[in-house]
């Protein structure tokens, strides 16, 4: 505080603070403060708001424990969020490997560049091409030759949620590997480990931080998705966000909407905060 | 047991640089060897290609008669001890020292026993359950032996290893290994650019510069018969005087120098006309009052007087403004000389050696 006054006077550091009050305060915990308020509160016609009706309840909440096609969703949006995250997981760790230990610094950064590249693309745009290229009349299709129904159960979310968010597992894996001294991986093969072995017991063991946190990233990012689970969507894939867009603009009622959105975040957490017990990684172990 | 390693006419190439060349040695069975000389020789580079991380551009390396081209460091009959040891830091120490015995498949309770006993063979009893970072540095040490002694290389291969250490602990250390490895009997290679280590522990060294072998003997070998220049001034100290060879007789050769003629034993390949240099090693110099009509002899002045406990350092120059060094042991009754004082430099034509600089390199 000192330092910044020092720094540039009292004017400038007072209008960076307000900007930082002003970005936390109105467009981050007063909008959520609302949503709890909302969530916590029943939806009634506009006659009953503010009459004997319009109390503090749960009752918002209840409804999703009592709602069993909501739980399915849940579950469903759950293990799905699983299977991108591993398969994130698989296809992330050899990638993020080679580029720490295998080529040169420079030639690390040039991929780097190119794997950036399709960052440059919007999100929208990515998941429309995927539906092009996976449609039943799409490109995929054409380029083989074949007819075949890719867009059914939850195909085209698993596939445009591994390629949205892998980044975000290449980057920490990445990063946790290449901080492994290169001799401990000689070392254990030198001792006649198989590269198998080596990977398990030196490399994995090492990377485990950066695996935890690429991992709950691409988890929570994947579970908390509207765009790609609405264009890569087939007739029963549903993900609980749509749900939860359901109850805001479908049903216009904010309240359960809001209660359900609450429920994804802590549910969410919880589920990750048992793996990271359960694989034995402390959170500060992430932040390396 | 041990088995011999043989090294024959290999050369490695990085790009455009030649980073070993055409080296040509077999280390014995059972035999403590170096590979001595400064960073950038190559000498790691032989390690890394006996230990099979890397493959020679051209040459073959045995081990035990058998041809390793081809062969990952997995499953060569080899050891790495690596310069910052690279012990396993997640796991504790019995599991670092079982770690090659855990890929083979042994089963727990073995790996636990055979571990500890390794710990008693390097003296560490009950640092079983430690982890690595609750060891010093020269605990680490045995640490790592232990954990490359376990696999029961047939050739251990150290590289640098007590770099990393502070003096005493690292002639400690140096006393150390030299008894694992007589008890053990397995070949050592060790990778040093501290000629100290090599002489002291070695059975056999060989002195490496840009990529090629200048010398292999035994200590005293490389020591008091340097082959060339490089050996000679890389291993102790010298005096040194350029000049050219004007007769030989009886073994002996005539030196031609800017301080005068001197005998001097001829080195390899040094013949009549050769331009060379005379190296003299400066213990074995004495600073007397007059010329010895038996000795070469140089009149020199007295510039510094360095006591270094058990020897003393004599700086002093010449008429021709060359700078020699002087050894002198700290005896009972040794009388000092002092700076200014004119003396003459007078050292044995046995002692003195005439060789040529360092074979040229051939480069790519």
């Amino acid at each position: 505080m000192h330092r910044l006054l020092r720094h540039y006077g009292l004017g400038l550091t007072t209008a960076f603070m307000l900007m930082a009050a002003f970005w936390l305060l109105a467009l981050v915990i007063l909008p959520d403060v609302i949503m709890v308020i909302y969530s916590l509160r029943p939806f009634l016609p506009v006659a009953d708001l503010g009459g004997p009706k319009d109390v503090y309840t749960l009752g918002n909440y209840a409804t999703f424990f009592v709602s069993w096609i909501h739980i399915k969703v849940f579950l469903l949006t759950v293990l799905i969020s699983c299977i991108v995250t591993a398969l994130c997981l698989i296809l992330a760790y050899p990638v993020a490997y080679f580029m720490a230990k295998t080529i040169s610094a420079p030639a690390a950064s040039t991929l780097f560049v190119l794997l950036l590249v399709p960052m440059l693309v919007s999100e929208l745009l990515r998941a429309f091409a995927w539906k092009i290229i996976l449609d039943y009349k799409g490109a995929l299709n054409g380029l083989l030759g074949v007819d075949v129904r890719w867009l059914v159960s939850y195909n085209g979310v698993i596939v445009g949620l591994v390629y949205t968010y892998i980044l975000f597992m290449v980057l920490p894996v990445y990063n946790a590997v290449q901080s492994l001294d290169s001799n401990q991986i000689e070392a254990a093969r030198d001792l006649g480990a198989s590269r198998w072995t080596t990977h398990r017991r030196i490399v994995i063991p090492h990377a485990k931080p950066g695996i935890a946190a690429g991992c709950v990233m691409v988890f929570m990012l994947s579970a908390g998705s509207i765009l790609v689970p609405n264009l890569l969507e087939s007739p029963n894939s549903r993900w609980f966000t749509q749900v939860i867009q359901q109850w805001f603009f479908e049903s216009q009622d904010w309240h359960t909407g809001s209660a359900y959105a609450f429920l994804l975040l802590a549910l969410c957490l919880g589920f990750v905060a048992l793996m990271l017990v359960l694989f034995g990684v402390r959170l500060s172990q992430m932040g390396k | 047991m041990s088995e011999d390693v043989e090294i024959s006419n290999v050369t490695m190439d990085f790009g455009k640089f030649r980073a070993v060349d055409n080296v040509d040695v077999t280390v014995k069975a059972g035999e403590f060897f170096s590979f001595l000389g400064p960073s950038g020789c190559g000498k790691t580079t032989i390690l890394r290609m006996i230990s099979g991380f890397t493959e020679p551009s051209a040459g073959t390396i045995r081990i035990g008669g058998k041809n390793m081209k081809g062969i990952g460091p997995n499953l060569r009959p080899t050891a790495l001890i690596f310069q910052n040891l690279a012990l396993f830091p997640l796991m504790p120490v019995w599991e670092n020292i079982a770690f090659g015995l855990e890929v083979r498949g042994v089963p727990k309770g073995e790996r636990r026993s055979r571990a500890e006993e390794l710990l008693r063979l390097v003296d560490l009893p009950g640092a079983a359950d430690k982890r690595v970072s609750q060891m010093s540095g020269g605990q680490r040490q045995r640490v790592a032996i232990a954990r490359a002694l376990a696999v029961e290389p047939k050739v251990m291969l150290l590289d640098e290893p007590l770099s990393a250490l502070d003096l005493k602990l690292r002639q400690h250390m140096r006393g150390e290994l030299r008894a694992i490895q007589r008890r053990t009997n397995v070949t050592f290679i060790y990778i040093t650019h501290d000629q100290g280590e090599a002489l002291a522990m070695s059975d056999r060294v060989a002195v490496m510069s840009q990529g090629m072998l200048q010398q292999v003997g035994t200590p005293t070998d490389i020591y008091n018969s340097p082959a060339n220049g490089f050996v000679a001034s890389f291993v102790g100290e010298n005096n040194v005087f350029p000049g050219i060879v004007t007769g030989m007789s009886n073994g002996m050769a005539r030196f031609r120098t800017a301080q005068g003629t001197f005998a001097a034993r001829p080195g390899p390949k040094v013949g009549h006309h050769a331009h060379a240099r005379l190296y003299v090693r400066p213990e074995h110099v004495r600073l007397e009052a007059a010329p010895n009509a038996e000795l070469n002899s140089i009149p020199v002045e007295v510039l510094e007087v360095a006591f270094e406990g058990n020897v003393v350092h004599v700086h002093t120059r010449d008429a021709r403004d060359g700078t020699q060094i002087v050894q002198i042991r700290n005896d009972l009754g040794l009388m000092l000389p002092s700076p200014g004082e004119r003396l003459h430099f007078n050292f044995p034509a046995d002692r003195a050696v005439i060789l040529h600089d360092a074979a040229p390199a051939s480069r790519v």
